[in-house]
């Protein structure tokens, strides 16, 4: 476990995510409407598509392809076509930066 | 028989025979497909959701099911009642497939439990297991129009003409499709069904088809009991004689293009429409940007198509230009099953995806 540098905090709009690779993982890095930060694994556990692409609706991503929908904060699968959770990494902000502990 | 013929002629589309290995042994299935260049900033404004739209179109929609289908009981006996019944039919047995198609994927509004009951009001209306068709959808998503993957391609070649034009007065597909929901209700799925819809999920997509067929049997019984035609023109008889609609546009999503390609634009059709059938439908006339971008909803569609036309074929100007073409192409695809319809693309848009496609493109089609 170690906290790893995303982007910076203004780098992700609030209500948004963006896609993160790290070495040959792929992540997905959240800002909430309150500007607090989330990181998930970047696939969809459905059909393993970006999540990245997806739209953040309050405390939910949704899959771009198939419409699945996972409570980013949680990882819970919340709409089919999705059935396994997601899996979250702590996240946080330092200084203006964004950090993932994977 | 020419060696395109002898490929195209045996093709299985069932998910569990030869082609579906084929597809996945080829990289078809579950692959990365051709997407427009969007900025992220205008894509979010395009998949934003919002009730007001689908709240409108849904108060009208049932307000006016209730409105005609009451005229047409209340008119019995008269003319009016058939002229009220065929409105009713097709608001029932035609609008009902795009508000299924809609709410299925969540988008039509931004309110779930408002998309979760208009999608089984609408699975039920359209004679579809509402569990059993979310998986057949979203396979069609993953896989659209690659043999052997896709449970949804409703034109397969060589197309059977006649077979289409049933398709007008919902046959076979009603029977086909009540048998599969009374199979479902024995608690069965289809070897199709199998392939695609979860063990997590087998169990509520019987008990949605025991509903569904509850609903039915209590229909017929009260027909039996008032000795009246009435109660099976407003539930169930839709689907036969007010699908018209609903087939005629649906044909045009996918018919005369081609199979197994990775580029939407190249087995997906986007035809300019009359606001009736633009509202009947919900806009799953723009189908290209439909499959490219699921996610934007059906009120959204104009302006996607407007952001990305110049990445895409030039739509057909109407429902009969659409046509003229499609029938055309499906009546060579009788004598030429590889056949298939190749969209020109204006000179501002990118290339089409060549690496996968079917034998007819890939050899620089007609």
């Amino acid at each position: 476990m170690a906290w790893v540098d995303v982007c910076a905090v203004d780098d992700i709009e609030e209500e948004d995510v963006i896609r993160f690779d790290h070495g040959e993982r792929t992540f997905a890095v959240y800002r909430s409407l309150e500007g607090d930060v989330f990181a998930t694994d970047g696939l969809c556990t459905h059909e393993q598509v970006h999540l990245a692409g997806g739209l953040v609706m309050d405390e939910t991503i949704e899959c771009p392809k198939h419409n699945g929908r996972f409570n980013y904060q949680t990882g819970a699968a919340l709409r089919a076509p999705v059935c396994e959770a997601l899996r979250t990494y702590p996240a946080r902000v330092s200084g203006d930066r964004i950090e993932i502990d994977i | 028989m020419t060696v395109m013929d002898q490929t195209f002629a045996d093709r299985d589309y069932s998910l569990t025979g030869p082609e579906s290995d084929a597809a996945v042994a080829k990289g078809l299935a579950s692959a990365d497909w051709y997407h427009s260049d969007v900025p992220r900033k205008e894509m979010k404004a395009l998949m934003r959701r919002s009730d007001a739209a689908a709240d409108r179109d849904t108060v009208l929609w049932i307000g006016l099911l209730v409105l005609t289908g009451c005229l047409g009981v209340l008119l019995w006996g008269t003319g009016w009642a058939v002229l009220f019944f065929a409105a009713y039919g097709v608001l029932y047995g035609s609008a009902c497939d795009s508000r299924w198609h809609e709410c299925g994927h969540g988008t039509a509004f931004k309110t779930e439990w408002k998309n979760d009951a208009v999608y089984h009001i609408a699975s039920f209306m359209v004679m579809r297991n509402p569990i059993a068709w979310r998986w057949s959808h979203a396979r069609h998503h993953t896989d659209t129009i690659i043999v052997g993957r896709d449970p949804e391609i409703a034109v397969m070649r060589p197309p059977d003409m006649v077979k289409l034009v049933l398709k007008f007065v919902g046959l076979p597909d009603a029977y086909f499709d009540l048998k599969r929901l009374g199979v479902n209700a024995l608690g069965r799925l289809t070897a199709d069904e199998l392939e695609f819809i979860p063990e997590s999920e087998r169990g509520k997509a019987v008990y949605w088809a025991r509903v569904h067929v509850g609903i039915y049997v209590a229909t017929v019984v009260v027909a039996l009991v008032t000795w009246s035609w009435a109660p099976l023109l407003l539930i169930g008889g839709p689907r036969i004689y007010g699908c018209w609609h609903m087939v005629l546009m649906g044909l045009m999503q996918h018919g005369g293009m081609a199979e197994d390609v990775l580029d939407h634009r190249l087995n997906s059709r986007t035809v300019l429409i009359n606001p009736v059938s633009r509202w009947l439908y919900w806009n799953m006339n723009y189908h290209v940007e439909h499959h490219m971008f699921p996610m934007v909803p059906y009120h959204a569609l104009p302006a996607l198509h407007a952001r990305i036309k110049g990445d895409l074929p030039a739509p057909d100007r109407s429902i009969v230009a659409a046509y003229r073409a499609m029938i055309g192409a499906l009546l060579r695809q009788q004598r030429e099953p590889g056949y298939a319809i190749r969209p020109v693309l204006p000179a501002t848009a990118r290339a089409f995806r060549e690496d996968l496609h079917d034998l007819d493109v890939a050899r620089g089609g007609a």
